[in-house]
């Protein structure tokens, strides 16, 4: 007898390459005819913080490892990507007033006289490009081999990461001179020669944007489906079962963690391409709890329902908080508490619970196995 | 049908499979293990019983690298395991079943054995993992054994309580382990469930040694060589259930009530 589902484990099921389809039409084609310049800008940067989303996924999703830091891999990518194009932009023509021509003006205003080391693999590109991922990707793997590898774990994980965050942004903010502090690197204009601050090239950013982010969903994808998504799935129910199969918990974990940090650092780098400016307001606490309901109230067991979340609620976020600026911090708390409370899978449960058996309409579509992620951990 | 199992018990065998010595665990100065020594043969069933508190448990704990020792060795065809991590004494061939059911709740039957199926453990090797003909004979030809043919595609969770002691001992089959720990199989299983799982056993330990811990007496008298009585984290007595059930020191503490 042959059952289905067992003999072919393919790459996407038909409706998933719909939703891929679905999401595809609208990063590309609806949204860049419906919205102007400016919104689309908007957008642009709302889906930065999806790839943050979309690494949630599989790290806390998946894994069950909730990492309130995200906005420490976010930031590092953007600050990678801001050091290249602050050099770019402190030519020693452009800053020759300075006492110092030829770095950075922060640095120039902080008495520092020579370009400091950690600064100089960041004049050339294909350097920069590396370490965006790079960078964040190794700071992810020291932090999750010091914890996974003692085991340390839940909530305990979840403060250790939201530390860090708040260490960063002292750092950075401390050392004004290497950093640009509080205000972080700003008047940035060139890429390669290429003027980021036109029009032409905004939109040109948006679509790169919008192609890395459906790539990151596809690299997801391949990760959720194999034997390693699976065992991450198993991992978050009965760890110990899966050490005594044989598998190395920690380095799964390891993993996951890495990924995430991955995909945070590519949305970082390209927010600071199309936003123009990388600050510590994006690397801390606060930013990395918004990631964390991004991920939330789009689902964290769906890569797209964490990508249409992140867009709704920073949709919300542009709208209330232009109308009713003190209480949009309430309203988004109230949100994930909602979300939380009443739908722990968040839009995608929803959609998968109450949407999707009246659009397939097969009636053993309601059958448990069809609903393979249909139930949360805990 | 007990006589047929029985040409791996002799004693004097000396290439043991597993050769504990000496083994002894304190947690803050109580000792649950304590100098305790005890061989098992290749082939044989093994059981350990015991009052609760006996350090049972903490035994398989201590062969599987659950809990660390304070001073003694386990010595595994030779390999020292108290020194290694938990995933290599699995794959050094060291299965474990725990007391409770160990499954994996959110996944079907079948991705539940696929999991256990020995290959691919690292994550570039899970990465890379191919669902191809032999995994999926093998799946099938272990779910057979467990009486979960039908049931590969639903998900763990809807099992019954005997079905998910079967399927975790499915799990471990598939690891091909030499050395099969169980605790408890029958624990909390029906009459029925209870003979089928002394039938699945005693169809699985061919070519194996199984060590098991159970407190079903009628369960024990069925499947073991050689039995191993544990009192207070020390060895009270050892040799086959006849002699065990004679034994004072054993009717005294533990079979007298």
């Amino acid at each position: 007898m042959k059952l289905p589902t067992l003999n072919d484990n393919p790459f996407m099921k038909p409706v998933e390459w719909m939703a891929l389809a679905l999401l595809c039409g609208l990063i590309f084609c609806v949204l860049p005819l419906a919205l102007d310049g400016f919104r689309l800008n908007l957008v642009g940067k709302y889906l930065t913080y999806a790839f943050v989303a979309l690494g949630l996924v599989i790290c806390w999703g998946y894994c069950g490892i909730l990492s309130l830091g995200q906005g420490v891999f976010f930031g590092l990518g953007g600050y990678c990507m801001a050091m290249y194009l602050k050099l770019e932009a402190s030519s020693v023509e452009n800053t020759k007033i300075q006492s110092t021509p030829g770095i950075p003006d922060f640095m120039d205003w902080n008495q520092i006289t020579a370009l400091p080391w950690f600064w100089a693999p960041f004049k050339s590109l294909p350097l920069t490009l590396i370490a965006v991922v790079l960078v964040p990707t190794l700071f992810a793997f020291v932090i999750g081999a010091a914890m996974f590898k003692r085991r340390v774990g839940g909530t305990y994980f979840a403060i250790i990461t939201q530390a860090i965050a708040a260490i960063l942004t002292i750092l950075i903010v401390g050392q004004q001179g290497y950093t640009g502090g509080i205000n972080g690197i700003t008047d940035l204009r060139t890429l390669h020669g290429w003027d980021i601050r036109t029009d032409a090239a905004k939109t040109i950013l948006y679509f790169v944007n919008g192609g890395l982010l459906v790539a990151c969903v596809l690299v997801a994808q391949y990760v959720k489906r194999s034997k390693l998504g699976r065992i991450l799935v198993a991992m978050r129910d009965k760890e110990d079962r899966v050490r005594f199969s044989g598998y190395g918990v920690a380095s799964f974990k390891i993993f996951a963690f890495c990924l995430a940090a991955a995909f945070a650092a590519i949305g970082g780098a390209m927010f600071t391409l199309q936003v123009g400016f990388m600050s510590p307001s994006f690397v801390g606490i606060v930013p990395s709890i918004e990631m964390v309901i991004y991920a939330a109230v789009g689902g964290r067991l769906s890569l797209f329902g964490a990508i249409y979340g992140t867009l709704l609620v920073n949709w919300a976020k542009t709208t209330f908080s232009e109308s009713f600026p003190e209480l949009w911090l309430f309203g988004l708390g109230a949100l994930f508490i909602a979300v939380v409370l009443a739908f722990p899978n968040g839009l995608a449960g929803v959609w998968r619970q109450h949407v999707e058996p009246r659009l397939t309409r097969r009636p053993k579509a309601a059958s448990p196995a069809a609903l393979p992620q249909g139930a949360p951990a805990e | 049908m007990n006589a047929a199992i029985l040409p791996g018990a002799t004693a004097g065998d000396r290439d043991f499979l597993l050769a504990v010595e000496a083994l002894t665990v304190s947690f803050d100065g109580f000792k649950a293990v304590n100098d305790v020594s005890f061989y098992v043969d290749p082939d044989e069933i093994r059981v350990i019983i015991g009052p609760n508190g006996a350090g049972k448990t903490t035994v398989l704990d201590l062969i599987c690298g659950r809990t660390r020792a304070t001073s003694g060795s386990i010595k595994y065809k030779g390999t020292e395991l108290t020194k290694l991590s938990e995933s290599a004494i699995v794959q050094a061939g060291v299965g474990r079943k725990f007391q409770t059911p160990s499954i994996y709740d959110d996944l079907t039957v079948f991705e539940n054995l696929e999991i256990s199926f020995p290959r691919g453990r690292s994550v570039l090797g899970a990465l890379m993992f191919k669902r191809d003909a032999e995994v999926r004979d093998r799946i099938h030809e272990i779910a057979e054994m467990i009486f979960l043919k039908d049931q590969l595609d639903r998900r763990a969770e809807f099992l019954s309580h005997g079905q998910k002691q079967w399927l975790e001992i499915g799990m471990l089959l598939i690891q091909d382990p030499e050395l099969l720990m169980l605790d408890e199989p029958v624990a909390g299983m029906s009459v029925a469930e209870r003979k089928k799982t002394a039938e699945l056993l005693h169809q699985i330990i061919k070519g194996r040694s199984v060590l098991v811990i159970e407190h079903d007496m009628k369960f024990v008298e069925d499947i073991a060589h050689r039995v191993t009585v544990l009192h207070q984290g020390k060895v009270l007595s050892e040799g086959s259930m006849e002699r065990v059930k004679t034994d004072p020191k054993v009717v005294e503490v533990y079979l007298g009530h």
